[in-house]
C-alpha cells in the first residue's frame, strides 16, 4: 500500500516534471547578443526591434541573452538557447564559430547568424544574414556630399575592423561619386582587439568635436552605441558657432531612436534592416520554409538604405535614388574596403 | 575546529550569505521572483558540463588571481596583468602557429614563449619604478593599453590570415602537436565541452606559488617588504631587487592566464580571444586574501557564477547584471567582514594579554 503510494506520486512527479521540462514548443525563438546587449539605439536594438515584432505579429515566444563582459561565453549561451528554443540567432560576427559548434551539437535546431557566414554545406541548419553596408553606406555619402557647405565631411568607425571598413569603403566612394575633390575626415575609436570603441559616446563626442572644428560639416558614423556621443557633439557645435552641422545615423532610424533634443541635427540614417532579416528569418521559421546559407541584404531588396524622417534630404531625394538605381542595376559596383 | 579557524572562515561564508540576500532583494525589487531565479541557477549550474565549464574558465581566473597576488604580498598592485596576458597569449600563439615540434616540445615552446612575454612586460613596469621611481598602477596601466590597443592591434594586422568567408581577424592556427591534452576522460568523456588540461598547470602554479612564498628567502624577503618596507630594507632586503623579483614573477604567471583558451579550445588568437580575465583576477585575489587556497576558492565561484548565470536572462528571470551585484557585493563584504574579524581577533588578543597580566601580579 505504502510503496504503491510513494509510486504514484513519482508518477504524478514525472508526468509534471517532464511537462516543465517540455517547454520548448516550435515557434520558441532564442537570441543571443554580443557584449553589450539592447539598449545600443543601433545594431543591437535594431535586430530587437525585429524580435519584438515577430512575438507580436507571428505569436512566438522568446527569449534574449547576451555575452558575458569578456565575451567567453557565446558557444554556451547559443546552445543554452537551442535547448529551450527551436530558432536561435546571434547577434554579431564573432559568432561564427561558436555557431558552427552549438550547430554541430543541435542538429535539429535552426540557427541564423547576422552579419556572419557560417557554410551550409557543412552546417545545414544554419542561415547566414549578410548586409552589404558599403551599398547604404555610398548613399549617405552622397547625400553628405550633395548637402556639405564647406566640402569637408567626416567619418567615425567604432573599431578599425574589416566590417567597419565597409561602411567608411561605400561611404568615401558615394561622397566621391557627387563631388571628386570633397574632403574626407575618417577616425576610428579604437583599434582591434579593443571592442570599447562601440560604445564609447564620450569619445565619440570628442572625435566629432574636433571634425567639426577642422571644417567637416556633416559626420556620419558607424560606431554603434558610439554615436550618441556624435549627436551631442553636433548640437553643441551649431548652437555655440550659429552654423548648423550634421550628423548621419547608422543601423536604425536614429531620427527616432536618439533623444529628442539631438534628432533636429540627424541629416539621415544609414539603414540597415537588421530587423527585417531577423524577422523574415522567424517568419520562414514559423511557417516551416527555414533556409539555411547566407542571405544578402542589399539596396536591391531594401536590405538597406537610408532614412527620410525629418525631411531634411527629401531635396535631394531624386539624386539619391537615381545612385540607388545605378547601384541595383550593377552599373555603379561600391567598393568594400576603404 | 578551532577559533583561528573559524576566524578565519567565517568572513568568506558570512559574506557569500550576505551577497546573496542582497542580490535577492534586488532581484525581487526589480520585480523578479529570487527563488525561481537562483533555483534555475542552481539547476543549471550544477549539470555535468556546467561543471566542466566552471573548471575551465576558473583556470585562467586563478593564474591571473596569483599573479595579482605575487604583487599584492609586498603591495605592489600590478594592475597589468590583462596587457600582460593578452600580448603573452597574442605573441605565443603566432609563435606556436609557425613552429614544427613534437607534441610535448610545441607545447612547452608556446608556454614558455608567454612566460618570457609576460615577465617582461611586467618586469618593464618593476624597471620603471626602481629606476624612475614611476608608481606600477601608472606605468602597468599605460602598459595595458599599449599592449592591447597598440602593439597587439598592429601586429595583428600584420600577421593576419585573410579568411574571405569572415569578418573576424585571426592569426594562423597552432597545429595539434602544439594543443595542450583535454582530461575528458575524467569526465566520462561525453560532456559538450572539454575539460581543459591546462588546469593541472594552475595547480603546478598554486603549489608553487605557496612554496615560494612560505618556504623560500625570496618569497620571505617579499613578505617582509610587504608588511614594512623599511625594517625589510634595514634587515638586508634589497627593496630594488625585489620589486623588480615580485614584477617578474607576477609577470611570469600573468602570461599563462591565455593559454587555457588558446592551447585547450580556440588554438588560434583572434578577434573572438577573451578579454578582461587580467582585471577580474584583481577580484579574486581579494576575494581569496593572497592564499593558494583561498584564491583558488575565489576563482571557482566567481567562474561558476559567470557561467550558470547564463540561465537567468535565457529563461528571462533576471538580467544578467544581477550576477556583477552579486560578484560587488562578495568583494565588498569579504573586506569588510575580514577587517571585523582582524579586530575582533585582536581585541581578543589584547585581553588574553591584559589578563595574563592581572595574572603575574
Amino acid at each position: 500500500m505504502r510503496t504503491h503510494r510513494i509510486l504514484a506520486i513519482l508518477a504524478v512527479l514525472a508526468l509534471v516534471l517532464t511537462a516543465c521540462g517540455g517547454g520548448s514548443g516550435a515557434s520558441d525563438v532564442g537570441l543571443v547578443f554580443d557584449i553589450g546587449g539592447r539598449g545600443d539605439q543601433s545594431f543591437n536594438d535594431s535586430a530587437a526591434a525585429g524580435l519584438d515584432l515577430a512575438v507580436d505579429e507571428l505569436d512566438v515566444s522568446s527569449s534574449e541573452a547576451s555575452a558575458n563582459d569578456d565575451g567567453s561565453n557565446r558557444e554556451e549561451l547559443l546552445n543554452l538557447q537551442a535547448e529551450e528554443n527551436s530558432l536561435v540567432f546571434g547577434v554579431g560576427f564573432l559568432f561564427d564559430v561558436p555557431m558552427q559548434a552549438a550547430a554541430e551539437a543541435n542538429p535539429d535546431v535552426n540557427f541564423a547568424i547576422v552579419d556572419g557566414f557560417v557554410d551550409p554545406e557543412a552546417y545545414p541548419n544554419v542561415a547566414s544574414l549578410l548586409f552589404a553596408e558599403e551599398q547604404g553606406s555610398f548613399l549617405v555619402g552622397a547625400a553628405a556630399a550633395l548637402k556639405s557647405q564647406t566640402g569637408t565631411i567626416g567619418f567615425i568607425g567604432g573599431v578599425s575592423i574589416d566590417l567597419i571598413k565597409k561602411f567608411e569603403a561605400g561611404y568615401i566612394a558615394g561622397a566621391r561619386a557627387v563631388n571628386p575633390d570633397i574632403e574626407i575626415i575618417s577616425q576610428y575609436v579604437t583599434e582591434p582587439p579593443n571592442f570599447d570603441g562601440f560604445n564609447d559616446p564620450a569619445s565619440g563626442r570628442v572625435i566629432a568635436q574636433s571634425q567639426f572644428e577642422q571644417g567637416a560639416d556633416i559626420v556620419y558614423h558607424a560606431a554603434g552605441g558610439t554615436g550618441a556621443g556624435l549627436f551631442q557633439a553636433a548640437k553643441e557645435y551649431s548652437e555655440a558657432n550659429g552654423t548648423k552641422v550634421w550628423a548621419i545615423g547608422v543601423d536604425s532610424d536614429q531620427y527616432l531612436t536618439a533623444g529628442d533634443d539631438v534628432r533636429e541635427y540627424i541629416l539621415t540614417s544609414m539603414l540597415k534592416r537588421v530587423d527585417v532579416s531577423v524577422y523574415n528569418t522567424i517568419e520562414a521559421h514559423v511557417n516551416d520554409e527555414f533556409a539555411a546559407g547566407p542571405v544578402v541584404f542589399d539596396l536591391s531588396v531594401d536590405g538597406v538604405g537610408y532614412s527620410t524622417s525629418g525631411g531634411f534630404v527629401d531635396d535631394i531625394a531624386d539624386q539619391l535614388d537615381a545612385y540607388k538605381q545605378q547601384i541595383v542595376d550593377g552599373d555603379i559596383v561600391v567598393p568594400t574596403t576603404p | 575546529m578551532s577559533k583561528d579557524r573559524w576566524l578565519a572562515l567565517a568572513p568568506p561564508i558570512a559574506s557569500l550569505v550576505f551577497a546573496f540576500v542582497v542580490s535577492s532583494i534586488v532581484l525581487a525589487i526589480s520585480g523578479a521572483n529570487p527563488f525561481v531565479a537562483f533555483g534555475n541557477v542552481f539547476e543549471y549550474g550544477v549539470r555535468l558540463n556546467t561543471l566542466v565549464e566552471t573548471i575551465n574558465w576558473s583556470t585562467p581566473l586563478y593564474l591571473s588571481g596569483v599573479a595579482v597576488a605575487i604583487g599584492f604580498r609586498m603591495n605592489l598592485f600590478n594592475i597589468g596583468v590583462e596587457g600582460q596576458y593578452v600580448l603573452a597569449a597574442f605573441i605565443a600563439a603566432q609563435v606556436g602557429s609557425q613552429l614544427d615540434l613534437p607534441p610535448v616540445l610545441h607545447v612547452s615552446a608556446i608556454i614558455l614563449t608567454a612566460m618570457l612575454i609576460g615577465a617582461l612586460w611586467a618586469g618593464l613596469s618593476g624597471w620603471m619604478k626602481v629606476t624612475r621611481n614611476v608608481h606600477e598602477v601608472i606605468s602597468t596601466i599605460m602598459l595595458n593599453s599599449i599592449a592591447v590597443g597598440g602593439v597587439v592591434s598592429y601586429l595583428l594586422g600584420v600577421w593576419d590570415v585573410p579568411d574571405d568567408t569572415s569578418l573576424d581577424t585571426a592569426l594562423a592556427p597552432i597545429p595539434e602537436s602544439g594543443w595542450f591534452p583535454d582530461l575528458n576522460f575524467l569526465v566520462g568523456g561525453n560532456t559538450r565541452s572539454d575539460l581543459w588540461g591546462f588546469v593541472l598547470v594552475a595547480v603546478v602554479v598554486g603549489v608553487a606559488y605557496h612554496y615560494l612564498i612560505n618556504r623560500t628567502r625570496l618569497g620571505y624577503d617579499l613578505r617582509a617588504s610587504g608588511a614594512n618596507a623599511s625594517a625589510a630594507e634595514a634587515s638586508g632586503v634589497d627593496p630594488k631587487r625585489t620589486v623588480v623579483m615580485a614584477m617578474v614573477l607576477s609577470g611570469l604567471v600573468a602570461g599563462l592566464v591565455g593559454l587555457p583558451e588558446l592551447l585547450g579550445d580556440s588554438h588560434t588568437y583572434s578577434l573572438r580571444f577573451t578579454q578582461g580575465l587580467g582585471f577580474a583576477g584583481i577580484a579574486v585575489a581579494l576575494i581569496g586574501r593572497n592564499h593558494a587556497a583561498g584564491i583558488a576558492v575565489g576563482a571557482l565561484l566567481f567562474g561558476w557564477l559567470s557561467r550558470a548565470s547564463g540561465i537567468l536572462e535565457v529563461r528571462g528571470d533576471a538580467p544578467r547584471e544581477i550576477v556583477a551585484i552579486i560578484q560587488g557585493v562578495i568583494i565588498l563584504s569579504v573586506v569588510i567582514a575580514y577587517s571585523i574579524a582582524e579586530r575582533y581577533r585582536r581585541i581578543e588578543a589584547a585581553k588574553a594579554a591584559a589578563a595574563a597580566i592581572g595574572e603575574e601580579r
